[in-house]
């Protein structure tokens, strides 16, 4: 059922993905106070953003995974949260590249979202160890939703309480530009977020996909073996012979 | 006949709410009578705290702490050592096979994670009430008493964040394999909102030349914390129990 949708997504990613770095490079205007170091911005923040609403949807899919007990949903979840820590890296890499490139540092505590996604990160790095330490499946998906519904509920309190703590005394770099924004930076920003929300719709697809033909695959080779198995049982019932005596058989010769 | 069934149903509704709420307080009873007799968790966090208060010492070489030191000190203490009750919450239950017990008893799960959420509440106090003197005492150089009242209301509204929090990881991680890791990796990110609050508020408390306090602010986010956390943790506490 994943599978249908992955080539139009995929292609549709590869064109906005061209676009967004053709417009980057060729056609957004160069920075006036930062220069060229700016462009990381059009990565650096669509990839914030995509993290993020993968968190919260991650979040409403494990609420969907309790409320209809749909082991489809925890599997969505799953790899909604395992995307965006992916993302997150990316997020938190960036940032700092972008930090060292303007403010000389690899790490400043003074930019609220940079903070608030080091401490998103670190609650969801552990999801997975918390997802594998179980091993009854049912009671695996239980408290891996559980967990995401807290992380997503989490997430929304955690930027309320970072940007609480930075509120007066750092101006926001973002704020300032995403006011007066020149027109041809926010349109190659827009094309930027949307081509990083396809990239992760196209890689949620695609793991979904996977993950179904694999359980599928399982699934026929578990029938095929039980199959195999019942028709020796009859060959050997229609033989005659007891199959209890088969390896006395061989033993003795 | 329907007029009848009416209040009948209201009677049994009502009758299952003193169920949950006299469930509740029994198994808080239980977990404070154990504490009581077994000394676990408190004896432990306390302890834990003097330890720490010395290491911050030899850590910041410092006689005496003040503002936004003393506040960090005191708030990263009080919130590692709500590590170690969370982490002994529902491990002797599930050791020793009080939640089968409580699962098979007819009462409201609600019940369950409520008395968890309170009896942590009242070792968090409990610990407190050690070690904000023993804090006064070993390392702060401002004024505790003057300082006092508003880090008491601060340090209740953050115990109902804790407890809420700390019920829901607990439960999260006893069924883990690694749960003495998995516990502390999961609740000392969550806390940092608390930490945030916390030390930005108690930070002109402990100032030599006292401050522009803002409490109200951080006691309101403090508030929604615990009450967004005590929510969820009510909301989710049943998908943690059933088998």
């Amino acid at each position: 059922m994943y599978a249908r949708a992955l080539k139009p997504l995929a292609l549709a990613t590869a064109a906005v993905s061209a676009l967004a770095f053709t417009m980057i490079f060729f056609w957004a205007p160069l920075d006036a106070d930062q220069g060229f170091i700016q462009k990381i911005f059009y990565l650096h923040v669509p990839m914030a953003i995509v993290a993020l609403l993968g968190f919260l949807a991650a979040g409403v899919m494990a609420a969907l995974h309790l409320r209809t007990r749909d082991r489809r949903w925890d599997i969505r979840s799953y790899v909604a949260v395992h995307l965006s820590i992916i993302l997150a890296v990316g997020v938190l890499v960036t940032g700092s590249i972008w930090a060292k490139a303007s403010w000389g540092h690899w790490w400043v505590w003074s930019e609220p979202v940079l903070v608030s996604f080091l401490i998103t990160f670190l609650l969801y790095a552990v999801y997975q160890p918390l997802r594998f330490s179980i091993d009854d499946p049912g009671r695996q998906a239980r408290y891996a939703s559980v967990f995401a519904i807290a992380g997503a509920a989490f997430t929304v309190l955690n930027f309320v309480a970072v940007r609480m703590a930075e509120a007066y005394t750092h101006p926001r770099v973002f704020s300032q530009t995403g006011g007066n924004m020149p027109p041809r930076m926010f349109v190659t920003f827009l094309v930027s977020l949307a081509a990083m929300a396809l990239v992760f719709a196209t890689l949620w697809t695609l793991e979904l996909a996977s993950k179904s033909a694999s359980e599928r695959v399982r699934r026929a080779r578990r029938r095929r073996e039980r199959e195999a198995d019942r028709a020796e049982l009859a060959s050997t019932a229609r033989a005659g012979q007891p199959p209890a005596t088969a390896p006395t058989v061989s033993a003795s010769s | 006949m329907t007029a009848s069934g009416q209040p009948q149903t209201a009677a049994r509704g009502a009758r299952r709410q003193v169920g949950a709420a006299r469930a509740g307080l029994a198994i808080l009873r239980k977990d404070l009578r154990a504490e009581l007799r077994a000394r676990e968790a408190v004896p432990a966090m306390a302890l834990f705290s003097v330890t720490a208060f010395v290491l911050f010492h030899f850590g910041l070489d410092r006689a005496r702490l003040e503002g936004d030191v003393a506040a960090g000190v005191l708030w990263v203490t009080i919130l590692l050592a709500t590590v170690l009750a969370v982490n002994r919450l529902f491990v002797a239950e599930r050791e020793q096979g009080g939640m089968e017990a409580m699962l098979l008893a007819p009462i409201d799960r609600t019940a369950i994670v409520l008395a968890k959420a309170a009896a942590l509440f009242v070792f968090l106090a409990a610990l407190e009430v050690l070690a904000v003197p023993a804090f006064g005492l070993l390392l702060l150089g401002g004024d505790l008493i003057g300082a006092l009242p508003e880090l008491a209301a601060l340090l209740a509204v953050a115990d109902l964040g804790l407890a809420a929090v700390g019920a829901l990881v607990g439960a999260l991680a006893a069924e883990t394999r690694a749960r003495e890791v998995i516990g502390p990796l999961i609740l000392l990110p969550l806390v940092v909102p608390l930490a945030i609050a916390g030390v930005n508020a108690t930070e002109p408390l402990f100032a030599p030349a006292g401050g522009p306090a803002e409490l109200g602010r951080w006691l309101g986010l403090m508030g929604l914390y615990a009450s967004v956390f005590m929510l969820m943790s009510v909301a989710v506490f049943d998908f943690l129990l059933e088998d």
